[in-house]
């Protein structure tokens, strides 16, 4: 694909990704802010699309938008009643929110523009990942594989479930 | 064989010809997307009016008989009946969030159906990561009928949004691991690759007793899936009027009758491209003249022939079988079916390992 054709991509996704986000915290209704989450979580996954890396756009729909998102409707939905809205934001907080936000956003500028990125040109990625390499290397024991972390990662999560199903439980 | 590579690659060299290499990619995709919303909605058509003939034989009734040859046209007269419909608007419902519900669900089942294998070379996208992916937008439809059961301010849609997010949550994990099985064989996601390891033989055959509990259990979870009987909880009209669709009128309530149908389509296409053998032709290890004779049917054929089988098995159950209940259902995944398929990816990683 051209390089303008790339540009023209990303700067869709990027204007999706910052204008859902946005209304993900303004919105005053909670279903419409994991609504907003929603399309932000897809154009991330967008992103990933663009970058050829289709094994983390596919990871990122299953499990925030089909999993993670889910849940948090169900929590939505379990909890308020259609008509609540959120209290409106005390307009003191507006310069303080301003100033961590965009403190934020300048320490990531400068990380990315410090950067030096390996394959030169980031807006192209043409080397799409073989998920034969991300299996082998996600279950390999050799150097730059990673089974150890993956299968404490695993632990981790078995504890979170059982744990949840025990406080759940009533007596 | 003959394939259709010859006639995209007859299109792409065209409109190559005629534009730039951006231009032509941009047609390209536009061409893709009509070709594939087109054939979206004729199947849909077309299964609507298979499931009302089915059921209707299933009861010992006719079903439609009046408009056109057969009734065959009558699922078209309602599809402009249901175009020409009034949009009701709902009263205290969010609109935007009602709105935003039905296109969810159609869009997370078009982008699954566009990555199916119809043919050798007639295939919109191969991903290497191909059964994933599918996996993976097919959960979007979830959201869509967790939003609609929610902005449409009513307790039938509200349970049945509830019912459903609770069951195709769990019959998720079902579908998913018995797909693995398929993955574990044949060493790759790529949907083209699976289709072409298949050539000699399907995998439901020389998978062995793994592939064949895989293949139940998946038509099991598919089913499940889609919300249909006898698994059609979200919706049970005899308790929940129409469940999370209940509100929604006109073509908002036909995008949720499409993708529903949809949906029942690509359970069945994927159940025949990973278990059968997609676009493969039936083969039979030493029977020459016979394989020989099975390579002239073309592959779309075999295609859609093994997916409207799996499509009958579909209705066959809906119209047999009673209707659970919500605990019953949820009980029967993850007490039975989900141990099966948990013990059958061992079985066959252990009879990977050996053979």
């Amino acid at each position: 694909m051209g390089t303008s054709a790339n540009l023209i991509l990303f700067w869709t996704l990027a204007a999706v990704i910052v204008g859902s986000s946005v209304l993900a915290v303004t919105a005053r209704r909670m279903m419409r802010a994991a609504t907003w989450l929603l399309f932000v979580l897809i154009g991330t996954a967008g992103l990933y699309l663009l970058l050829n890396y289709h094994f983390l756009a596919a990871v990122q729909l299953s499990v925030y938008a089909g999993g993670v998102l889910v849940l948090f409707i169900f929590a939505i939905m379990l909890t308020s009643a259609n008509g609540d809205r959120t209290e409106p934001q005390d307009k003191r907080r507006i310069a303080p929110a301003l100033l961590t936000s965009l403190a934020g956003a300048g320490v990531a500028v400068v990380a990315v523009m410090k950067q030096r990125f390996l394959y030169g040109a980031p807006v192209e990625g043409d080397t799409e990942i073989n998920m034969k390499a991300i299996g082998t290397a996600l279950m390999g024991s050799g150097k730059y594989q990673y089974l150890l972390p993956f299968e404490a990662l695993g632990i981790l999560l078995l504890i979170c479930a059982v744990a949840a199903i025990l406080i759940a439980r009533k007596k | 064989m003959w394939n259709f590579s010859v006639v995209t690659g007859w299109i792409d060299a065209l409109l190559h010809r005629w534009m730039g290499a951006t231009w032509a990619l941009v047609a390209e995709f536009v061409i893709v997307g009509l070709a594939l919303l087109a054939v979206y909605a004729v199947l849909a058509l077309a299964l609507i009016y298979i499931e009302r003939k089915v059921c209707a034989f299933f009861q010992c009734r006719i079903g439609p008989n009046r408009v056109g040859k057969w009734g065959v046209l009558q699922s078209v007269a309602d599809m402009i009946k249901i175009l020409l419909k009034e949009l009701i608007r709902i009263d205290r419902s969010d609109r935007f969030l009602f709105r935003l519900a039905s296109f969810m669900v159609i869009v997370g089942s078009i982008c699954t159906f566009a990555a199916l294998p119809f043919d050798k070379a007639l295939h919109a996208i191969d991903f290497n990561i191909g059964i994933f992916y599918i996996l993976a937008v097919s959960s979007l439809g979830v959201v869509g009928i967790l939003m609609a059961g929610w902005a449409s301010n009513s307790k039938y849609t509200m349970i049945g949004a509830m019912r459903s997010g609770a069951q195709l949550i769990s019959y998720e994990i079902s579908a998913g691991l018995s797909l693995l099985v398929i993955v574990i064989l044949s060493g790759t996601m790529q949907l083209s690759e699976i289709v072409e390891q298949q050539a000699d033989m399907w995998f439901i055959f020389k998978g062995n007793i793994p592939a064949i509990i895989a293949f139940f259990t998946y038509i099991i979870a598919g089913h499940a899936e889609t919300n249909r009987g006898p698994f059609d909880l979200p919706e049970a009209e005899s308790e929940l009027t129409a469940g999370y669709h209940t509100e929604y009128s006109g073509i908002q309530f036909g995008f949720f009758y499409l993708a529903e149908y949809m949906n029942m389509f690509i359970i069945a296409a994927v159940a025949a491209v990973m278990f059968l053998g997609g676009w493969t032709p039936l083969h039979i290890p030493g029977w020459e003249g016979f394989n020989h004779a099975m390579d002239w049917i073309p592959g779309i054929v075999w295609f859609f022939g093994k997916t409207f089988a799996c499509v009958f098995i579909a209705l066959w159950v809906r119209w047999s079988f009673p209707r659970l209940r919500i605990d019953q259902l949820l009980g029967l995944e993850w007490k039975i079916l989900m141990p099966i398929c948990l013990v059958n990816v061992v079985l066959t990683s252990i009879l990977a390992i050996l053979i």
